[in-house]
């Protein structure tokens, strides 16, 4: 059954902050064989003006990956995870993610649609501070591939 | 003008190691018989951990960790991972299209794996460390 259209321009609640941990980081800079000091070294990330270490670009799909978990948990929506791909993502950046950082998410459907008996769901997050300091806004686009 | 090309190999144990980094636990990224039930021809990468291979080479070009300010990608085709120790190899390269009024370059690019792309409209745009993009550096 094709996802609901009326569900494009819902706002999800704010998620619960995320503490961003120094080994977190290190722990995915790791998984993806980044070894910029900055990464790993919170001398190096504050010789570069942070005041911990700084995470790789794509680390903010940590936060934004459990947070659209209200998404894709949500019943009335009704997403079959294991039949879901990833399409698209995109990142725009007002400054890296830094350890220490606590960061809350505000998930926005942006699309429902459906080609070719498959369905996509477009979702912006904006990632922010609990102070609500702008961080990154990061946009997904997920396929749920049909059973045919 | 190109930039140079980076090559990354990407084996099922770096699938289980960014599984548990990210915390995407999909088992269309572990388990063959998912991801044949599904319709997949076997255990794909995450397609987050190629855009993180393909934003590690865009880092390395820029010469800076933070040098990113924009970085968007469709995900093309998937990138299928044999379960044997050699894996399977992703090719980046980057176009650089130009630079903006504010100064940040502008990089098209490519990601390849056994000789097809497996992204699309692959872009970044980028705060070189210096105004000359590394590929001018010897």
């Amino acid at each position: 059954m094709p996802l609901d259209q009326s569900f494009v321009g819902r706002t999800y609640p704010p998620t619960a902050p995320y503490l961003v941990g120094r080994e977190k980081i290190r722990e995915f800079a790791t998984a993806i064989g980044a070894t910029d000091p900055a990464y790993h070294d919170p001398e190096a990330a504050r010789a570069l003006g942070y005041p911990d270490v700084v995470a790789p670009p794509t680390f903010p799909v940590v936060i934004t990956f459990a947070a659209s978990q209200q998404i894709i948990d949500d019943p009335a929506l009704g997403i079959d995870f294991s039949r879901v791909v990833h399409g698209e993502q995109r990142f725009t950046y007002t400054r890296p993610v830094v350890a220490g950082d606590e960061l809350v998410c505000v998930n926005t459907i942006e699309d429902v649609s459906s080609r070719g008996g498959h369905d996509f769901l477009g979702t912006r997050t904006e990632v922010t501070t609990v102070s609500g300091e702008p961080v990154v806004t990061v946009w997904s686009k997920l396929v749920v591939r049909g059973e045919g | 003008m190109d930039l140079p090309v980076k090559t990354f190999r990407v084996t099922r144990a770096d699938l289980i190691r960014y599984a548990g980094a990210s915390g995407d636990f999909n088992p269309i990224h572990w388990s063959d018989r998912v991801a044949t039930a599904v319709g997949l021809p076997g255990v794909i990468a995450h397609g987050m951990l190629t855009m993180a291979l393909v934003g590690r080479a865009v880092t390395e070009w820029a010469g800076s960790p933070d040098a990113i300010v924009e970085y968007g990608v469709r995900f093309a085709r998937p990138v299928v991972v044999p379960d044997d120790d050699e894996g399977t190899e992703i090719e980046v390269r980057a176009v650089v299209k130009g630079v903006t009024d504010d100064g940040l370059t502008r990089l098209d690019l490519t990601a390849t794996c056994r000789g097809e792309k497996v992204l699309a409209q692959a872009r970044a745009l980028v705060r070189m460390r210096d105004s000359e993009p590394a590929a001018t550096r010897v």
